[in-house]
């Protein structure tokens, strides 16, 4: 009988030969993808039925596990991207971890544009969930006309310290962090170069990738807070973002060093504004320019970003899709921080709290990270808007406070 | 062989016959290396010098041989269960040095992985085990204990003594390629197997997803509880996904013998006692081997295991023998010494922390264990560490008396 097996020529014409409890007929399916790397190796997971396959998600709290059930799995885990990218690549993370703290993390990242698209029975519930209600049907509007800004430049910066917008990009036609070759991740570093490399006048600066900048270099990029480093937040390294660390990952920074791009981290690209004191409108205005240069330089070289009129522009993970856009101030709140309503006024506001290391971090001297809480269903302007005149709001309730007065006659209505 | 196919086709999996394309049939059945398949070639969007990894700063056996010639060789290539090259390196690519020791860099992620990249795999072997030649020698399995003599060492100095080792599933994928229901299965398959155990063997099994708080404060107590692997060694290699699912320790009644499921390898089996009776310790896990092969061949399973690189574990460090023999012994005054290093180097044994790999020793106290895993037997490497312990002990009892030690004369060159 083994002579039998060991003599067996399938030269080409034979699959995989699959029955699912599905289908009635074999499936032929090609081995192997179109791209190299190889999480999908898991293609040896449809030997077994899907009940066997099903993750235990029973002690978890993040929105994959909430809209996850066994039917859609067993729908779902025999599909792919067209660059291999399947359903237990997007949920990985929300299995390893099963809850956060503080937030209601989303549980599931993109591998590449497709994946919100092949994958929308999972992915639309999450994006709704996340996004306050945000439907399939809706419409994305994107704005980053600053003129449409009102205010913006006289946050008191006795207690707003520093203002910053942030936002990512994804290059269309690449696979994302989570799924992304080296080879795929050097060509996106290199078109990056070659744009940021044309950008003149306030914008002008330098790249200096990670895995070449000298000590000196380093240490500079430590004190002016630009350097970031590998992740070691679990529910970025489960999903596959930190492979290869530092290669083909770098940040490049205007002269001035108030605009900053980051390659290859979480996204393709994080484009920062940032400076010190509460002149939010300024850095909204260089945000603005920023990203439209940089846009218009890619599309001259053939490349455009992800965006789509449902989803906005399209990044790894589906809590940034919209405007992708994160602004926010560090501002000091030692007495709001203290008082009992603070947490029901930044929610009536929009509005979220974070230490000053960034997301996972904890509030260090009574100092806050406070930013939108919203990426999809508003625009980049009315996101700024919020985030300008909640601030403005919480530093007058903080003078308040300070005084001993109360702060109930200015509590807000929900935005 | 007739067996396992029957096995195969038996299984609760519901696939008819598992072929891949343009290949002989495999899934771990026969393992002649002849006739494993390297399966269909993965598509690449860019050329394999696009996708050589940066390996400049790299110092570990798998940066040292894999040259861009290799790579290109290789990288199209996948297992069966299509594993492919990128996947078995990510850990070392990852993990560019370790302070202390050249660490492996790669892994395997199922069996036909040491065949399908046998061209990086070899030289990482023969470079790790001392000029061991997977292509050309053969590795001798010996677990009858009753060879080893003077095994039992003066408990003032030696606080315990342990053995362990590792085995996997044949026919199921390694930790860092597994799948969900592939690692419950292996765990199924070792549980039924373990409840067949009798007399001072008899035990119980704790799963990690069910265990009770004070179950778990029971195995912390009694040191036999396993983390969440934090070494980034570890989890680049894809170990630590979907844990704790499928993950869990057996041990018997009388905690002496103890087999973890689903950590870094299927199983890893452990034998461990107070005091320095390496010899009882070493009898008992031969024991155990034996009846755990016992009862899961029974049930129509077998181990990995072949005559070129012994017991099939997930890092190629581990292959042969997957043999750690240790003990637990005080030697302040050696410790101080010196020579200690070469004392060691010389009786083939490695020092590490109390706490195991990647920690430091305490109070002069040291896990002292056998370097070699691969082309020797169990009953040579215990034998190995029972005469080096003995050694150390008299270096530390003349120095005691304030008398001079020597050292060691080295080891004859093992592997040409």
């Amino acid at each position: 009988m083994s002579d039998n097996i060991e003599n067996i020529e399938l030269l080409g014409t034979i699959g995989i030969f699959v029955s699912t409890p599905d289908s009635n007929s074999p499936q032929i399916r090609q081995q192997g993808s179109a791209m190299p790397f190889g999480n999908t190796h898991n293609k040896a997971k449809m030997n077994y039925d899907s009940d066997q396959e099903y993750p235990d998600l029973s002690k978890h709290n993040n929105h994959m596990a909430k809209i996850l059930t066994p039917a859609m799995y067993e729908r779902l885990r025999s599909k792919e991207t067209p660059s291999g990218f399947t359903l237990d690549d997007i949920i990985q993370t929300g299995i390893d971890n099963p809850g956060h703290p503080f937030i209601m993390t989303v549980g599931c990242v993109a591998g590449d544009e497709e994946t919100y698209e092949v994958f929308k029975e999972l992915l639309d519930p999450v994006i709704e969930d996340r996004h306050g209600g945000y439907k399939p049907s809706d419409k994305h509007k994107t704005d980053i006309d600053p003129a449409n800004l009102k205010g913006g430049d006289d946050l008191d910066p006795d207690y707003v310290l520093s203002s910053r917008v942030r936002t990512g990009r994804s290059v269309r036609g690449f696979c994302l962090p989570p799924h992304c070759s080296r080879g795929e991740r050097r060509a996106v570093e290199k078109l990056s170069i070659e744009a940021l490399a044309s950008l003149t006048g306030d914008l002008n600066g330098k790249y200096y990738a990670l895995k070449n900048m000298t000590d000196a270099e380093q240490q500079q990029l430590i004190d002016d807070h630009f350097l970031f480093d590998k992740p070691v937040s679990p529910l970025l390294l489960a999903s596959g973002m930190g492979r290869d660390w530092p290669d083909a990952r770098g940040i490049w920074h205007n002269d001035n060093k108030t605009f900053l791009v980051w390659v290859n981290e979480e996204d393709h690209l994080r484009v920062i504004s940032m400076q010190k004191g509460g002149n939010m409108k300024e850095v909204f205005n260089r945000f603005c320019t920023g990203l439209t240069k940089i846009e218009t330089l890619f599309k001259e070289r053939n490349h455009a970003f992800m965006w789509n009129e449902h989803l906005g522009y399209v990044l790894t993970c589906p809590s940034n899709l919209g405007t992708g856009l994160r602004a926010g101030v560090h501002v000091k709140l030692p007495n709001m921080s203290k008082n009992a309503k603070f947490e029901d006024v930044l929610k009536k506001l929009r509005l979220q709290k974070r230490g000053t290391g960034g997301v996972d971090t904890a509030a260090v001297g009574g100092v806050f990270d406070i930013s939108n809480a919203d990426r999809l269903g508003f625009s980049e302007v009315e996101l700024v808007q919020m985030v300008v005149d909640g601030v403005k709001l919480l530093v007058d309730m903080e003078k308040k406070l300070e005084k001993g007065q109360s702060i109930d006659d200015i509590m807000p209505a929900q935005k | 062989m007739a067996s396992s196919f029957s096995r195969i086709l038996s299984s609760k999996r519901t696939i008819g016959v598992l072929t891949f394309v343009g290949s002989s049939v495999t899934a771990g059945l026969l393992l002649h290396r002849e006739h494993v398949s390297a399966g269909n070639p993965v598509r690449r969007s860019y050329p394999a010098s696009a996708e050589y990894p940066d390996l400049r700063q790299h110092n570990n056996c798998m940066a040292t041989h894999l040259t861009p010639a290799i790579y290109a060789k290789l990288c199209d290539k996948a297992t069966p269960n299509g594993y492919t090259l990128d996947l078995a390196i990510q850990t070392g690519v990852d993990n560019p040095g370790h302070p202390f020791i050249k660490t492996v860099g790669m892994v395997a992620g199922d069996e036909e992985s040491y065949e399908v990249f046998a061209d990086l795999l070899d030289p990482v072997i023969k470079e790790r085990h001392n000029g061991y030649n997977p292509s050309t020698m053969k590795h001798p399995t010996d677990l009858d204990a009753s060879k080893i003599h003077s095994g039992n060492f003066d408990s003032r100095y030696v606080l315990s003594s342990r053995v362990r080792t590792g085995r996997s599933i044949r026919g199921l994928s390694l930790p860092p390629a597994c799948t969900r229901a592939e690692r419950r299965e292996v765990e199924r398959v070792v549980v039924d197997a373990l409840a067949g155990l009798k007399d001072d063997l008899d035990g119980k099994y704790y799963s990690l997803t069910q265990m009770t708080d004070k179950e778990q404060q029971q195995l912390i107590d009694d040191h036999f509880l396993f983390d969440k692997p934090v070494s980034p060694l570890l989890t680049c290699a894809g170990m630590a996904r979907d844990w704790p699912d499928a993950r869990g320790i057996w041990h018997n009644n009388e905690k002496t013998f103890l087999v973890w499921v689903n950590e870094e390898d299927h199983t890893r089996v452990i034998s461990m006692e107070k005091g320095g009776n390496m010899k009882r310790v070493f009898e008992r896990f031969c024991k155990g081997l034996k009846e755990v092969e016992r009862l899961i061949q029974e049930r129509g399973w077998e181990f990995m295991w072949n005559e070129k690189l012994g017991y099939i574990l997930t890092c190629p460090s581990n292959l042969g023998t997957g043999l750690r023999a240790g003990v637990h012994v005080k030697l302040p005054l050696l410790s101080k010494d010196p020579r200690l290093v070469k004392i060691l180097e010389n009786l083939r044994l490695q020092k590490r922390g109390t706490g195991g790999v990647d920690t430091a020793a305490v109070g002069g106290v040291f896990d002292i264990s056998n370097l070699d895993r691969l082309g020797l037997s169990e009953v040579q490497l215990v034998q190995t560490v029972v005469d080096g312990v003995n050694y150390l002990i008299e270096c530390e009892k003349r120095l005691e008396k304030g008398q001079d030690i020597k050292v060691p004369p080295p080891p004859l060159k093992q592997f040409k």
